[in-house]
């Protein structure tokens, strides 16, 4: 008599999830497009753009839940594979310029003009095609997430010390990619982008467009997040944050299972980074700091580590809190709320905005579940 | 020729001679294995033997070096000198990992009760199953008919059948007990090492501890018990071992053992 209760592929609340996601996807461009502008329901085009930044904020959280939530790996560095991937779309957009930029050169972007240079790096080769560029928003994260994992991971480094290498990596990216003769257009990075596969970049129809890939990516990240998480893979990648030396002497390779998760955790990130920079229009080397990516962690704590859900909850209300906040008169003080907010919800929220609620559904299905026991447990006292 | 003298192990007070290891026919063989941690001797020319479908109970003092035993066999500490083969001697041990080791057909029990504590105790058992043990085939794994018997099965011997759905961190200590011995079970090992299964258990878990250990050994699996309580050694019935700075003390039954001047003198007390 196996009774095997497995959870849902969409819980309850993948579902209010995922009906968000699409509620959203439809109502914006109704408001956008349909709505007169001086309507109080009208979303201008800049909204637009806002709320599909923090969607892709939502898939970068998402992508550090799976490693941090589910395994254990903390990587301060998961800004690196963001920016990787924002730095591939980056290119294609540099690409796309062609004749129209302040140099008029065809093949060279402004800066490699500006920086007297004659010919197109090796490296830039093939990125005026966009299923290469596509292709290497998933590689250029990916491979760096294979390499620096496979080594990581085979050499048994965690904790506290995995952390700090990730972040290491992410600062030595900075680095690099601040150097002009890299040949990624150093401090000042790749902007002035004009067309997205032919369509105007700032014209309202690719701006919502974006903005609902952004709405789609998030829902497959998620989806595809929830089917890893509750396989048996999934099932090891827990065991693993939990007791990795029981699963060793289990007979399972701690380390492959993470390399695995690093992985898909790095391309989603590297997609999250690509659906980013044409809506901000921008890509430079900031984009590597650290502190970026220690703020990809306060927002997993915040909405709520382990429950994917919450990850991407916690990205939108930080994100739309920052918005808020940095544009109003307590914009000096933003960095002091973040820091306070991370402080506030390990000492009082540990398990996050949706962890706690979790806990609570949990404690009332139980409750309602067990009958009446009189015996059982001690009543209070009369 | 002399595996003859390896055959009768019938001289507990003797060390066994240094055979050649394709002559051996134990499940499990150490040889002068030494194991130093910042000059101390952990383990000192330690060499025994554990044949096929034997149990083995270990005792003696702490720092007898019990756990760095079961941590040289499975992989975690490699030793400075010395030989561990296993499966007849087909198979050194020091070359392999923890995993490799895992996947030859070791289990083992940890001193303190180690299972998956976010799982159910059902998902506990569905990891152990000796399965698929790959990354990317297990994206897809489903689990078969057969491996739903064999977990009913399980549960059935470790008496756990109706906790199956609460998480493995909500039992007693007796129950995980129980589970991480199940777990190995599921494992399928060819040789178990337990360490100190009934620490904290009551009496009666104790009793039903030794019960258990002897069905499993009497399934055909080599067991070796690490224990401190005498009363369950006594209650296994087994060939018993002494360990003591890193060697081997004394060998034989437990009365044998227990009549030792020297294992009363380092261990029982007087």
């Amino acid at each position: 008599m196996s009774i095997t209760r497995q959870p849902a592929l969409l819980g309850t609340s993948g579902i209010i999830f995922l009906a968000v996601l699409f509620a959203a996807s439809v109502l914006v461009p109704v408001l956008n497009l349909a709505v007169a502008p001086d309507s109080a329901v009208h979303v201008p085009t800049y909204v637009v753009s806002l709320l599909g930044k923090y969607l892709t904020y939502a898939l970068l959280a998402l992508s550090v839940d799976l490693i941090w939530g589910y395994v254990g790996i903390l990587s301060l560095g998961q800004g690196a594979f963001f920016a990787l991937g924002g730095y591939a779309m980056g290119m294609y957009l540099m690409r796309q310029i062609g004749t129209r930029g302040v140099y008029g050169d065809p093949v060279l972007p402004d800066f490699m003009v500006f920086l007297n240079w004659k010919e197109l790096p090796w490296f830039w080769y093939g990125f005026d095609w966009f299923p290469f560029a596509a292709l290497m928003v998933l590689l250029a994260p990916g491979i760096l997430a294979l390499v620096f994992g496979w080594f990581a991971f085979r050499s048994r480094v965690t904790g506290v010390y995995l952390s700090i290498i990730t972040q290491a990596m992410t600062f030595a990216l900075l680095l690099a990619f601040f150097r002009n003769d890299m040949g990624f257009g150093g401090n000042n990075g790749l902007t002035d982008f004009k067309d997205i596969l032919g369509f105007n970049i700032q014209a309202d129809g690719t701006r919502l467009t974006l903005f609902v890939l952004s709405a789609l990516a998030l829902g497959l990240g998620y989806v595809l997040c929830r089917f890893l998480v509750r396989s048996h893979f999934g099932k090891v990648l827990v065991a693993i944050r939990d007791a990795e030396t029981r699963v060793r002497f289990t007979g399972y390779r701690a380390e492959n299972y993470k390399l695995v998760a690093f992985v898909v955790s790095a391309m989603l990130a590297g997609i999250a980074g690509a659906l980013y920079v044409p809506q901000v229009g921008i890509i430079n080397p900031s984009e590597f700091s650290p502190a970026n990516s220690i703020e990809i962690i306060v927002w997993v704590a915040v909405g709520g580590r382990g429950t994917l859900v919450g990850a991407a909850l916690g990205a939108v209300l930080v994100n739309y809190a920052k918005t808020y906040f940095t544009s109003g008169m307590l914009a000096p003080y933003w960095l002091f709320m973040l820091g306070g907010l991370f402080v506030a919800v390990t000492l009082f929220l540990p398990k996050g905005i949706v962890g706690t609620y979790y806990d609570w559904r949990e404690k009332r299905r139980r409750h309602d579940d067990i009958p009446a026991a009189p015996l059982a447990a001690p009543g209070p006292a009369e | 020729m002399t595996d003859t003298a390896m055959l009768a192990p019938s001289t507990p007070s003797e060390p066994a001679p240094a055979e050649k290891k394709e002559l051996t026919e134990a499940l499990l063989y150490l040889d002068a294995v030494t194991v130093t941690f910042d000059g101390f001797r952990a383990l000192n020319a330690l060499s025994f033997t554990v044949d096929p479908g034997e149990m083995r109970a270990v005792i003696g003092p702490n720092g007898a070096g019990k756990t760095t035993m079961m941590d040289v066999i499975t992989g975690k500490t490699r030793p400075d000198r010395g030989d561990v083969f296993f499966n007849g001697g087909t198979t050194d041990l020091t070359k392999l990992d923890e995993t490799q080791i895992a996947t030859l057909g070791i289990g083992r029990k940890f001193q303190k009760p180690t299972v998956f504590e976010n799982h159910t105790v059902l998902d506990n058992l569905r990891l152990a199953l000796k399965g698929q043990r790959r990354a990317l085939p297990n994206i897809f794994h489903r689990e078969s008919a057969a491996a739903r018997e064999r977990i009913d099965e399980i549960f059935e011997t470790i008496r756990l059948t109706e906790h199956r759905e609460r998480l493995g961190g909500a039992l007693s200590h007796g129950q995980k007990q129980w589970l991480e011995i199940g777990m190995l079970l599921a494992q399928d090992p060819k040789l178990l090492l337990v360490d100190e299964p009934v620490a904290g258990m009551t009496d009666a878990e104790t009793a039903q501890t030794a019960e258990l250990l002897r069905e499993i050994n009497a399934n055909g699996h080599s067991v070796v018990v690490v224990e401190h309580d005498m009363t369950f050694v006594r209650d296994l019935g087994v060939r018993v071992m002494c360990l003591h700075e890193g060697s081997v003390l004394a060998e034989g039954t437990l009365d044998q053992v227990s009549a030792n001047e020297r294992v009363i003198e380092v261990y029982l007390g007087r």
